[in-house]
């Protein structure tokens, strides 16, 4: 077993989520299955090999910075769960 | 007479032709979606109203002795994944439940150029995670061949609705075989064109360096069509390709003649169905005999490219998914405090393959793992790569299945995901690779469920891919068959 229940938890705090106790196990026997199906790919030698994070010789894009048409505030805020004068509200941040 | 269970290339010319309208032909669209729909279930959201607005307005302009371009009057459907203005993109997710997004996709205001008829958005598994459709959160879509079945996935209600006759072609999305796979199962055209061909704007993103839009439809002409439109290049997808787009129905020709084929062995896999191999089999012979020449190549890295695909994807995943955290949009869950409500939020809206994903993904990116997975999967893709370069210097195109079984029963493969993901062996690593492929009806197994046949091109040649999949095509009969679902489909 390469992952304990503590991994799992701490893997769920960085993933911002909260898993019930009977799921720590579900999550737990998860990855570890799938930790140990990946070392097929782990144990090859990729010695000398660059990595691919993308496929197009792309590097970085640029654009003229010039002003143009953006999405209007109404809109932006139409999907929004809570908005207060024209802003997005969301719980507390900081402690009292 | 039925219009439904014809291709968008033939209704086109009868709207021409003034032998139908526009209108009469979405009523026979709608009298098939109230016949079989119900047990199909390709749709997460109709719209009708706007679909007969539209409709009208093309038997206006057709009254008026306008031309009409391609997909004028042509009902079709797009996945719930691409954001279309003012009409819910849910990603088949409660976490995006009452989600109307205040823009269209790139895709979608290439389409609504060419007015066609929009009759809604269709079911996949939850932003696109899964190759059946269960994983969606709201109901799975049943296969039109076998209603016992999957159709696939992730495109699973856009592939269903076009081989059932609910929709004559659908836009869907591929990441690991999400175009090509569902087609495969439901014995319609799909494919996956190069990474960065079709602009991305507007697309849910799953795992950016992978996710490519692409057309479903009837026959590879349809496919040809649809390409013409949805291709080209897009300020607003920094990934997007500036290369010049053919004409793909200049390819729909039948010439294959000189074609170097390669056939790469690593792709029939132990545990490959019978009737799937023999269908394939027997398709590369008929290649062969319309003047391809087959030769076989090796793909040594094929059996890591799955294990790569699922480090990369839900490692990209996790990032991109993190933007659902219950403030500008999506739902929200209450909490005692901001993190707190992110927490609620995520853990009560996201389904269980999604937050496997993303605690893979998380685990993958995190410090002391991120060399020894992440970076390793980059370096593995590489070589994944390079099999394909080696090999296209030999050959023009490569055939293969689409996918190693036909469409399996609903919850099958519940209960193993590692199983479910070793489906996707020879699609995942076109995308790795950031190649284009197509999926063609190429037979049917004992059962009577369809196979389809894999043609993988070179970067940007969706072309040769077109070119000899319409040569295939119209060799047989295949793609004339529709699915044998309702009591009056005549």
């Amino acid at each position: 077993m390469k992952v304990t229940a503590k991994d799992v938890e701490s893997v769920a705090i960085l993933s911002r989520l909260e898993l019930k106790e009977t799921d720590m196990e579900k999550y737990t026997k998860h990855l570890n299955a799938f930790l140990e199906y990946a070392d097929v790919m782990t144990s090859l030698n990729t010695d000398g090999v660059k990595p691919t994070d993308h496929v197009l010789p792309l590097q970085n894009v640029f654009r003229e910075d010039v002003v143009k048409p953006s999405l209007d505030r109404e809109l932006a805020l139409s999907n929004a769960p809570q908005r207060e004068d024209g802003y997005f509200k969301v719980p507390k941040i900081l402690e009292d | 007479m039925r219009l439904f269970d014809k291709p968008a290339h033939v209704l086109h010319d009868m709207l021409v032709n003034k032998e139908i309208t526009a209108v009469e032909l979405l009523n026979d669209v709608f009298l098939r979606i109230d016949e079989v729909e119900d047990q199909v279930k390709a749709y997460l959201t109709q719209t009708r109203k706007t679909a007969l607005e539209q409709a009208r307005l093309v038997d206006a302009k057709i009254a008026k002795g306008e031309t009409i371009g391609f997909l004028e009057g042509i009902p079709g459907a797009i996945k719930d994944n691409i954001c279309t203005m003012g009409v819910k993109t849910t990603c088949a997710s409660k976490m995006l439940e009452h989600f109307v997004p205040p823009y269209n996709a790139t895709v979608v205001e290439k389409l609504q150029t060419q007015n066609p008829v929009i009759l809604g958005k269709t079911n996949m598994d939850e932003f696109a995670m899964g190759g059946s459709t269960e994983n969606s959160a709201y109901f799975p879509t049943h296969n039109p061949w076998n209603l016992d079945c999957v159709p696939g996935g992730s495109s699973g209600g856009s592939a269903a609705a076009v081989a059932a006759g609910t929709a004559i072609w659908s836009i869907g999305s591929d990441t690991g075989g999400s175009i090509r796979q569902p087609a495969s199962f439901c014995g319609i055209v799909g494919i996956k064109p190069t990474y960065g061909r079709v602009s991305r704007y507007g697309l849910v993103a799953f795992a950016s360096s992978l996710d490519q839009i692409g057309p479903l439809t009837r026959d590879v002409t349809d496919c040809a069509h649809l390409l013409n439109i949805l291709c080209g290049y897009d300020a607003k997808d920094s990934t997007s390709i500036n290369a010049e787009v053919p004409d793909f129905t200049k390819s729909l020709v039948k010439d294959i003649k000189g074609l170097k084929i390669g056939l790469p062995k690593e792709y029939f896999v132990k545990g490959m169905d019978a009737d799937v191999e023999r269908a394939i089999r027997t398709a590369i012979k008929k290649l062969e005999s319309l003047g391809a020449e087959v030769v076989e190549v090796s793909m040594p890295h094929t059996d890591y490219a799955i294990s790569t695909y699922y480090l990369l994807a839900p490692a990209e995943a996790s990032s991109n998914l993190a933007r659902y955290d219950g403030v500008s949009y999506g739902e929200r869950v209450d909490g005692i405090d901001i993190v707190d409500m992110m927490n609620k939020t995520r853990s009560a809206k996201f389904g269980e393959e999604v937050k496997r994903r993303i605690m893979i993904g998380s685990y993958a990116l995190s410090a002391g793992y991120y060399d020894a997975y992440y970076v390793k999967a980059l370096k593995v893709r590489t070589l994944v790569k390079q099999d394909f370069d080696e090999a296209f210097e030999k050959v023009d195109l490569i055939v293969a299945p689409t996918a190693p079984t036909p469409a399996y029963k609903i919850g099958e493969m519940n209960s193993d995901p590692l199983k479910m993901y070793l489906q996707d062996i020879c699609t995942i690593p076109l995308n790795l690779a950031g190649l284009p492929g197509i999926s063609i009806p190429c037979g049917f197994t004992n059962t009577k469920m369809p196979v389809g046949l894999q043609l993988i091109g070179k970067p940007l040649d969706e072309a040769t891919i077109i070119r000899a999949a319409y040569t295939y095509e119209q060799s047989n009969e295949f793609h004339n068959s529709i699915a044998p679902l309702g009591e009056d489909k005549k």
